[in-house]
């Protein structure tokens, strides 16, 4: 038993270790840049830390400082939401050897989708009205994810280029519906914003007043769950990542290559398209047409992907890390006396861009590594593989 | 040995963790001499050249050069010295021309600037000297598998090697190349090259050898002077125990035609003609082998019969079924089974389990799965018992394909494509690239299945493995069958069909 539980860790250690370490170093580097500046690291890693309201779970936080740590607890839980599903969004086409870029383009048109269903017919049911509302921006993203996966089976169009021209027709297409005269325009005449969808279509708040968490945040953990069942549990999943890891062999083996990517990129557009909805239904309820552009919630999502190793627990947690740093170093939760507001979010993005960096090197290093090992080594015990053997 | 050698190796050890992957080798190569290196995949051989050739340094031991003691920290000092190696991968440049390559990193310059003229002198004399024909302006990328390794063979030579590594040199090369390749090495053993070649087929080593070192498990088991010594025993030395090289079986019983190709013609991915209206029949019981060059056709028959590629015209009929352009799984659920020419390219996901690569036939259907959900305590179950009955080494379900050596790898290949309810078995290339216990096992299997009444379509490169499995033989040449045989065929009349020329017996 003991000799399978260290089986099991040497072949886990890696999956873990590796994204804590990154973040560490991240975090080193980031202390390093602060302590250049003039200020103590320490106090200003503190103060971000308590920005995130993660101080709000400590036994020792005295109840005056919970009450604030909650609100800042909500801020980065309601963030986290969405990156968790943007970050499927990557995740899932990954598996299936894609790397949607796409991600910002679903969550806008599932923005698009969730605004026009909750502004209109009122006069539903608050479970009907919801589940449409949430359903339109699921499959809005699900439509813009397979345009994608049907030109790379129909033609080859590679999905890098064709997501990435995606996310701009989105973008521009929802600018264009939103601005002032636009089509969707609110009833405010000189504003340039959408109408506020109706109560019926707003997501149950949980916990908190002021701007509370919603009952999104369990729609994207009951996404987590989806995608882990469905990637290693069902047939679907067994050929994604066949189509992932060898698409020849796939095809040989008889699994239907080209559909396979329009399923992973629909799908994985359709959570992306839940990340607006979730937006959108759970405390935005309407959109500022500036805001559209500025939005980076689905480029995040690529990070929180790559940094959770495409992993549902993994994302999990990078989703939160993420989502605390944003929250954490804004200028809002921030003591502008301990740490200056401007360096704070600069902080982040250079924590985030670090994080970034060393997941793109460890991929290097691994294949690096691989590589040297392939062509230099002999037999190691379990594996009898003479390099040069055809 | 009459002349002092080039070369020796004394009691060189190299570990790799518990394996001992040399253990104390001895090695001695006369000037002059072509000395073939035989052993199994993962007997050591690789590693031995790689101490060599300054890739890896030995735990312990010592190598001489020309009566002097040899230390390598790099290839550069291996090569200082006089050592060149030709690898199984080349490592050319693609866009850059035959000279470039050939001179790099050792240019003949004038003050700063490369001096073309003299390298492309230096080069078309080394060629003519050792009837190496190379054309030294063009680029590597528009010159052939068998040119390029001219290329890497002058680049050795263009920087004094006098002792020639050849790493499976044939493996890449059509039987003429390979003939060529001999002429070659005949050539720079007349003018004082010393060769080290590093082989798994016997044949060839006969045919071009001088004397030969026999590795197994890490140790030299012998050293032999190539006259007078034969496959039979080489091959016994190599696995350690004897060896069947001709497959024992009895007379075929065919009977039902379970495959049956109509005037199939096939376009190759360039959009060319590769099968010109074949048609022939396999029956029950029966294994018809298909013999041809390389690039007749064959590939592009293989994966119309299973479904890979969309034929133009024709019929593919399997037990009553018409497969023609209705796809792999078609082809698959109609009973027939594919071990493909290229066991990395499709036949395993490298990175899936064991399991998960024994699966990929019947994950859709129960027990592996019920309503899409996978039962993977079903899979691993049916994975242990294949692993266990086609006796593949090296791990269990859960271990990567990736990590297994080639010749378990494809007997999974070979488990999963004839276990279940196979009626028709397309073997491309089955024992491509293993070693010699490894093709006892596989043709020993596909006797077996031949015996349960499976039809077996064999295509091969290897005239041998044709001749010694087949009960019917086709000749392909240029998309067409030219030829039909017996098994008792000289190999000679099947050479020249292979290469166009007509026999009496020709159909």
């Amino acid at each position: 038993m003991t000799e399978r539980v260290k089986a099991w860790l040497r072949a886990k250690a890696p999956a873990v270790l590796l994204p804590v370490g990154t973040t560490i170093l991240a975090f080193a580097i980031g202390g390093l840049v602060v302590a250049l500046t003039g200020h103590n690291p320490i106090d200003a890693y503190k103060a971000i830390f308590e920005g995130t309201g993660l101080n709000y779970l400590l036994p020792w936080t005295s109840a005056e400082d919970k009450d604030f740590a909650a609100l800042n607890l909500q801020q980065t839980l309601i963030l986290m939401t969405p990156l968790m599903l943007t970050a499927l969004a990557v995740a899932l086409p990954f598996k299936c050897g894609m790397f949607n870029i796409g991600g910002q383009g679903q969550y806008v048109v599932g923005i698009v989708a969730s605004i026009i269903v909750g502004t209109h017919f009122s006069g539903l049911s608050k479970p009907v009205h919801l589940t449409l509302a949430i359903g339109a921006a699921a499959l809005a993203g699900a439509v813009w994810g397979g345009i994608a996966g049907a030109m790379k089976a129909a033609v080859g169009a590679h999905e890098v280029i064709s997501t990435i021209m995606l996310n701009w027709i989105a973008i521009y297409g929802a600018q264009y519906l939103f601005e002032l005269n636009g089509p969707l325009q609110g009833p405010l005449r000189d504003v340039p914003q959408s109408s506020e969808v109706t109560d019926s279509a707003k997501l149950p708040a949980i916990w908190g007043v002021l701007q509370p968490l919603h009952a999104g945040i369990f729609l994207a953990l009951a996404a987590l769950v989806v995608y882990h069942i469905l990637i290693n549990g069902t047939v679907f999943g067994y050929e994604v990542r066949a189509v992932g890891h060898n698409p020849e062999a796939a095809r040989y083996g008889g699994i239907p290559v080209s559909r396979s990517y329009v399923a992973a990129l629909a799908i994985g557009g359709a959570f992306g398209g839940l990340a607006g909805a979730c937006d959108v239904l759970g405390w935005e309820f309407h959109i500022v047409t500036n805001d559209i552009a500025v939005s980076q919630i689905g480029f995040i999502g690529i990070a929180v992907a790559l940094l959770g190793r495409n992993n549902a627990i993994g994302i999990a947690f990078s989703a939160l890390l993420f989502a605390g740093l944003q929250v954490g170093t804004s200028p809002r939760a921030l003591d502008p006396t301990i740490f200056p507001p401007q360096l704070a979010g600069n902080l982040a993005i250079i924590i985030q861009g670090l994080i970034i960096l060393f997941v793109g090197a460890q991929l290097l290093l691994v294949y690096a590594w691989r590589a040297r090992r392939r062509r230099r080594d002999e037999p190691r015990p379990a594996a009898l593989v003479e390099p040069t053997g055809a | 040995m009459p002349d002092a050698p080039l070369l020796e190796l004394r009691g060189i050890t190299k570990r790799f963790g518990e394996v001992v992957a040399n253990d104390s080798i001895d090695l001695d190569v006369g000037p002059g001499e072509v000395h073939a290196l035989l052993g199994e995949n993962g007997a050591g051989k690789s590693t031995l050249m790689n101490v060599l050739y300054g890739l890896t340094s030995p735990d312990s031991g010592e190598i001489r050069f020309d009566g002097k003691p040899l230390r390598l920290r790099s290839p550069h000092d291996a090569i200082d010295a006089g050592i060149g190696m030709v690898h199984q991968h080349f490592m050319l440049i693609p866009v850059m021309t035959v000279t470039e390559n050939i001179v790099l990193a050792a240019e003949p310059h004038n003050g700063l600037l490369l001096d073309v003229r003299k390298a492309q002198e230096d080069v078309r004399s080394l060629s003519e000297r050792y009837g190496l024909a190379v054309r030294p302006e063009a680029r590597v990328e528009s010159i052939g598998v068998a040119q390029q390794q001219r290329v890497e063979i002058l680049k050795a030579l263009y920087r004094s090697a006098r002792l020639l590594i050849l790493d499976e040199p044939t493996a890449v090369l059509t039987p003429q190349e390979t003939h060529e390749l001999f002429d070659v090495i005949r050539s720079l053993k007349e003018q004082g090259t010393s060769i080290i070649f590093i082989t798994h087929k016997l044949g060839e080593v006969l045919e071009v050898s001088d004397r030969i070192t026999v590795l197994r498990r890490g140790k030299a088991v012998a050293t032999v002077a190539t006259a007078g010594s034969s496959e039979r025993e080489l091959a016994e030395l190599m696995v350690g125990r004897p060896v069947l090289l001709r497959v024992e079986k009895g007379a075929a019983q065919p009977g039902e035609v379970l495959l049956s190709v109509r005037d199939l013609v096939v376009h190759d991915s360039r959009g060319l003609e590769a099968v010109r209206g074949v048609s022939f029949e396999v029956r029950a019981g029966e294994i018809v082998g298909l013999a041809g060059v390389d690039g007749n056709g064959q590939s592009e028959l293989v994966e119309a019969i299973t479904g890979l590629r969309k034929p133009t015209s024709g019929t593919i009929v399997a037990e009553g079924h018409e497969l023609a352009g209705h796809g792999a799984r078609a082809s698959f659920e109609a009973g027939i089974g594919h071990i493909p020419e290229d066991r990395h390219l499709r036949g395993l996901v490298l990175d899936f389990t064991l399991a998960e690569n024994l699966g990929l036939r019947d994950v859709r259907h129960p027990p592996a799965s019920k309503w899409g959900f996978l039962h993977p305590r079903a899979i691993a179950e049916r994975a242990r018992r294949l692993l266990r009955e086609y006796d593949v080494r090296g791990g269990g379900p859960d271990t990567q394909a990736g990590s297994l050596s080639g010749g378990n790898q494809q007997k999974v290949v070979v488990a999963r494509e004839m276990s279940g309810t196979r009626r028709v078995l397309v073997a491309a290339q089955p024992t491509r690239g293993l070693d010699v216990g490894a093709i006892e096992f596989v043709h020993q299997r596909l006797v077996a299945v031949r015996e349960l009444g499976v039809a077996i379509l064999l295509v091969s490169l290897e005239l041998e493995e044709i001749l010694s499995l087949s009960d019917r033989i086709l000749v392909m040449y240029e998309g067409r069958i030219v030829a039909e045989h017996t098994p008792d065929v000289s190999e000679s009349v099947l050479g020249v069909e292979m290469m166009g020329g007509r026999s009496a017996t020709a159909v």
